[in-house]
C-alpha cells in the first residue's frame, strides 16, 4: 500500500549485510543464521576451559536493561557478556527509573551518555527494541532478549543450535510446537528460523483459544488433537503455559490443559522414538509436561540452557563487530566530506 | 482573519478555474467551467457570466484550480480546552483552513469534558476569539464520556451542539445506549458513535491481521466493531434516533449499513481520510505514527470504504485530525498515543485516491462538502453547495500542483502526520469564510 514503513530487518544489518543489532529473525537469511549457529559452536569450547573468557569484547560495556524480570535469560546473557571480557551492568528497570515517570526513551539516552555500547533489552511490549534501535539510539547495539509476543531471536537460535547437535540436519524434520502459541514471542521466533532453515514440516498444537489469528501465515500447520500431532515427530517443543490464561477465560482449567496438550511419556511415544523434547523453561512440571518427561532421556531441555550462553557470545561478538564497523564507516563518510569541502 | 471583530467583508471575484457546485440526492455532482463567482457581504451575489460584469475589491484568479464549496469535517480534535500541549483553537484550526477546511465539528473528549452548556458556552467563546473558521461543537451524550448517564442534552443543543457523541470511545452498556438513543430522539437530536465493542477491543491496539500475528501486537478484532455498528443499528432502529456511525474501519460495516438504509433505517455514516489510504501494513516497522483508533485494517477492508464513498452510502469523510505533541508517539508502539495530525493532508491523500482510479473528483469532493452536510442538516448549509444567496465558505485548490507534507509546510501544532517529506498532489489556494481568506492565513 501507499505507506512507506520499513521492516525491523532493514533496520539490523549493516549496509554490508553484517549484524549491527539483534532484533528480529524476520529478514535474515539462512548464510546468516548459519553463521550465527557455527560461530555459537565455536565458543561452546570456551565453557569448557579452567579460564572460560575470551576478549573479543573487552573495553566494552554491555548493559542488562530488563523491564521485565527473568533470570534464565538475564544470567545467560550476563555470563556470555563476561566470557566475551566485557564490563556488565545489569540493570533492574521495572523498579527504578521508569517508576519515577522517567520516560523509556530517557532512560535509554541517560545510559548512552554513559558510553554504552550495547544494550540487552527485555521488554513487556512488541517492538521496544526496534523503537530504541531506529529512534532512541541507533548507534548502541540492541539486543533483543525478548519483547512482548513479537520475538525473542537468542532463545530461538539455541534452541536451533540444539536441534543441530542432536540432528545434525535440518532437512526432513518434523517439528511441533506445542501450547500457547499465541502470548509466545519465542514460538514466532522458532517459527521462522524453522522455516528459513529448512525443515519439512512445522507443526502447532493448541485449543483455538491460544492461536493467533491466521497462524498459518507464519509457515506452519494447526493441529487440534495432539495425538494426532504427535505423528512422525522428530522435536516436540513444549511452551510455557502462563497461570493468568485461566483468568484470561483461555482455558477452563490447568487439568483440562494437561490432560489435553501436556506432554506425557504416553503421547511421547507416539513420536519417533528419537524424538527430542525441548522447553524454553521455566518449565511449569504438571501442567505443560511430566516431570518423568522433563528429566527423560528424550529431554535436551538443560542442552537448551548451555547452548544459550553460546549463541548469546556469538550474537553479541557479531553484533558488537557490525556496529563497529559502521562506526567506523561513519567516521569515515564524514572525513572524505571535510576533504570535499 | 479572526472570526469575530473583523472588518466587513469585501467583494471579490473569483475568475476562472472549474466550479463543484455540490452534490444532490442522486449525484455527485459535477465540474464546470467556471466564467466567474461574485462574493458580496459574505454570500455569493452571482455565478456565470454575470459575475463578470460587476466591479469587486479584489479578484482572485482560480486557472487550473477547482471552486468548491469549504470542506466540512465530523471529526476533528482540536485540542483546547485542556490540552494546549498538543494543539489549540488557532493553531488548528489555520491548519483545517490550510486543509480547505471552513467548518469542523470539535470532538468533545476535551479536558474539561463538553458535557454540559457551560462548556459549550466556552468552547465557542474561544472559538469566536480565535478560531479561524466555523466550529461546530458536538457535545457528549454522556456525563464526563464515561458511558453510564446521560448528559444534560436538551441543554447541549440550546447552547449550540450540532450533535452528540462519545468521542472515540464506544458505549459498552447497551441499555445505556439504548436510553441515550430515546432520548435524543426526543429533540430530534443526531448522535454520533464511532462503533467498538469494548469487551472485543480489549486492550488491542492494531487490526487483528496478519500482521499482528507475525509482529505479536495485540489485535482489535473485526467484530469488535461490526457487533457493535449491529448493536447500534437495531437500536436506533428501535428508537428512532437518528444515528451517525462514525470512523467505520471493516468492509463487513459498510455491507450492514447499505442494508439498513435499504430497511429505511435513519443511519449515516464517515470514515476517515487515513482508512482509505493506508493498511494494517503501515504498522510492519512498529511504526507508531500509523497507531491509530480505530485501527488501520486489510486491503480489502480499505477497498470496502473506498467503495462505500464511491457508492455513496458512507456519507462523508473525515480527518479524524488527532495533533499529538512529539513525546506521545516516542514510545513503542503499544504505549504511544493513537492518532494521526492529519486535516491538512486530507485532500491531498484524497487526490491520490483519485489518481489511482479508486474515487472520480465529485464523489470525493461530495464526501467532504455535501455528504457530510447532509449529516448535521440545516446547521452546515454553508458546506452544502454553491448558489446565489449562499453562505460564502469555499475551498479554492489546485488538484495538479504537488506539495510535501513536513515541519515546514505543516501548521497544526501536531507533529504526528501521516506523511511527511513526501511529494503530494493537491494545493489549498485559498480557503474562504464568508468570503473571508482563513487560508493564506495572516498569523505567524
Amino acid at each position: 500500500m501507499t505507506a512507506t514503513a520499513t521492516g525491523p530487518h532493514h533496520l539490523q544489518l549493516t549496509r554490508e549485510g553484517q549484524l549491527r543489532h539483534f532484533l528480529t529473525l524476520d529478514g535474515l537469511g539462512r548464510e546468516l543464521l548459519t553463521d550465527i549457529l557455527d560461530t555459537a559452536d565455536s565458543f561452546i569450547e570456551v565453557g569448557e576451559r579452567t579460564i572460560k573468557k575470551v576478549p573479543l569484547l573487552r573495553g566494552r560495556t554491555v548493559v542488562n536493561l530488563f523491564f521485565e524480570s527473568s533470570t534464565r535469560t538475564r544470567s545467560t546473557f550476563e555470563l556470555a557478556a563476561k566470557r566475551l571480557s566485557a564490563d556488565v551492568l545489569n540493570l533492574d528497570i521495572s523498579t527504578s527509573a521508569t517508576s519515577k515517570g522517567e520516560s523509556l526513551a530517557d532512560t535509554l539516552y541517560n545510559l548512552e551518555a554513559m558510553a554504552s555500547d550495547m544494550f540487552v533489552v527485555r521488554h513487556a511490549q512488541s517492538g521496544a527494541p526496534h523503537f530504541i534501535a531506529e529512534s532512541v539510539t541507533p548507534k548502541v547495539a540492541i539486543i533483543n532478549a525478548g519483547d512482548g509476543r513479537h520475538a525473542h531471536p537468542t532463545q530461538a537460535m539455541l534452541d536451533m543450535l540444539t536441534i543441530r547437535q542432536h540432528k545434525k540436519t535440518f532437512a526432513g524434520l518434523k517439528v511441533a510446537i506445542v501450547g500457547d502459541v499465541l502470548h509466545s514471542r519465542v514460538a514466532r521466533s522458532q517459527i521462522r528460523a524453522l522455516n528459513e532453515l529448512g525443515v519439512a514440516e512445522v507443526r502447532v498444537i493448541a485449543p483455538g483459544t491460544l492461536l493467533p489469528r491466521d497462524v498459518e501465515a507464519l509457515g506452519c500447520t494447526v493441529e487440534y488433537d495432539m495425538l494426532r500431532g504427535m505423528k512422525d515427530l522428530d522435536v516436540i517443543i513444549m511452551l510455557r503455559l502462563q497461570k493468568e490464561r485461566m483468568e484470561g477465560a483461555l482455558l477452563p482449567s490447568e487439568g483440562e490443559f494437561y490432560r489435553l496438550y501436556g506432554l506425557d511419556r504416553v503421547k511421547l511415544a507416539l513420536a519417533k522414538p528419537d524424538c527430542i523434547v525441548m522447553h524454553p523453561g521455566p518449565i511449569n512440571r504438571g501442567v505443560e509436561i511430566e516431570s518423568a518427561v522433563a528429566d527423560g532421556p528424550q529431554s535436551v531441555i538443560l542442552n537448551q540452557v548451555t547452548n544459550g550462553i553460546a549463541i548469546r557470545m556469538a550474537v553479541m561478538s557479531m553484533a558488537m563487530g557490525g556496529q563497529l564497523a559502521e562506526r567506523q564507516q561513519a567516521l569515515n563518510d564524514m572525513a572524505k566530506q571535510e576533504v570535499r569541502s | 482573519m479572526k472570526l469575530s471583530s473583523r472588518p466587513p467583508a469585501g467583494s471579490v471575484k473569483i475568475m476562472g478555474g472549474q466550479l463543484y457546485r455540490g452534490a444532490t440526492a442522486t449525484s455527485a455532482g459535477a465540474l464546470e467551467a467556471n466564467p466567474g463567482l461574485l462574493i458580496k457581504n459574505g454570500r455569493i451575489a452571482a455565478l456565470g457570466p454575470d459575475a463578470l460584469t460587476q466591479a469587486a475589491d479584489e479578484t482572485l484568479m482560480a486557472e487550473n484550480c477547482i471552486v468548491s464549496p469549504g470542506f466540512l469535517d465530523l471529526c476533528c480534535n482540536l485540542r483546547e480546552p485542556g490540552n494546549s500541549q498538543k494543539g489549540n483553537m488557532s493553531s488548528e484550526t489555520r491548519a483545517a483552513a490550510h486543509g480547505g477546511f471552513t467548518s469542523v465539528c470539535a470532538a468533545p473528549d476535551t479536558s474539561p469534558v463538553n458535557d454540559s452548556g457551560a462548556v459549550t458556552n466556552l468552547i465557542r467563546d474561544i472559538a469566536a476569539s480565535r478560531a479561524l473558521v466555523r466550529v461546530l461543537p458536538i457535545g457528549a451524550v454522556t456525563r464526563g464520556l464515561k458511558g453510564e448517564l446521560l448528559s444534560d442534552m436538551a441543554g447541549l443543543q440550546k447552547a449550540g451542539c450540532v450533535a452528540l457523541g462519545n468521542a472515540s470511545r464506544g458505549l459498552s452498556n447497551a441499555r445505556v445506549l439504548r436510553r441515550c438513543m430515546s432520548y435524543a430522539q426526543t429533540f430530534g437530536l443526531t448522535l454520533m458513535f464511532s462503533p467498538e465493542n469494548q469487551a472485543l477491543a480489549a486492550d488491542g491496539y492494531a487490526h487483528d491481521g496478519l500482521v499482528t500475528t507475525r509482529l505479536g501486537l495485540l489485535g482489535i478484532p473485526e467484530v469488535a466493531e461490526t457487533t457493535a455498528v449491529m448493536e447500534m443499528i437495531l437500536l436506533a432502529e428501535e428508537t428512532g434516533v437518528r444515528l451517525h456511525l462514525s470512523q467505520l474501519s471493516c468492509a463487513r460495516s459498510v455491507d450492514m449499513l447499505a442494508e439498513a438504509r435499504q430497511r429505511g433505517i435513519q443511519v449515516t455514516a464517515d470514515v476517515a481520510m487515513h482508512q482509505l489510504a493506508f493498511t494494517e501494513d503501515a504498522l510492519s516497522g512498529f511504526d507508531s505514527r500509523f497507531h491509530v483508533r480505530p485501527p488501520l485494517r486489510s486491503e480489502s477492508d480499505r477497498k470496502a470504504l473506498v467503495a462505500g464513498v464511491r457508492d455513496g452510502v458512507i456519507d462523508a469523510i473525515v480527518s479524524q485530525h488527532q495533533p499529538h505533541e512529539s513525546a506521545a508517539k516516542q514510545a513503542p508502539l503499544a504505549a504511544s498515543e493513537p492518532g494521526l495530525s492529519s486535516i491538512e493532508v486530507v485532500l491531498s491523500l484524497g487526490l491520490e485516491r483519485v489518481a489511482a482510479n479508486e474515487l472520480s473528483l465529485p464523489q470525493l469532493l461530495r464526501a467532504l462538502t455535501a455528504g457530510p452536510a447532509a449529516v448535521l442538516g440545516q446547521s452546515a448549509a454553508s458546506n452544502a453547495g454553491l448558489s446565489a444567496g449562499a453562505v460564502a465558505d469555499l475551498c479554492i485548490f489546485n488538484p495538479d500542483q504537488s506539495w510535501s507534507p513536513g515541519p515546514g509546510t505543516l501548521v497544526s501544532a501536531g507533529g504526528n502526520g501521516p506523511v511527511l517529506e513526501r511529494s503530494m498532489p493537491g494545493v489549498v489556494c485559498y480557503t474562504l469564510v464568508a468570503g473571508h481568506k482563513a487560508w493564506p492565513s495572516l498569523l505567524p
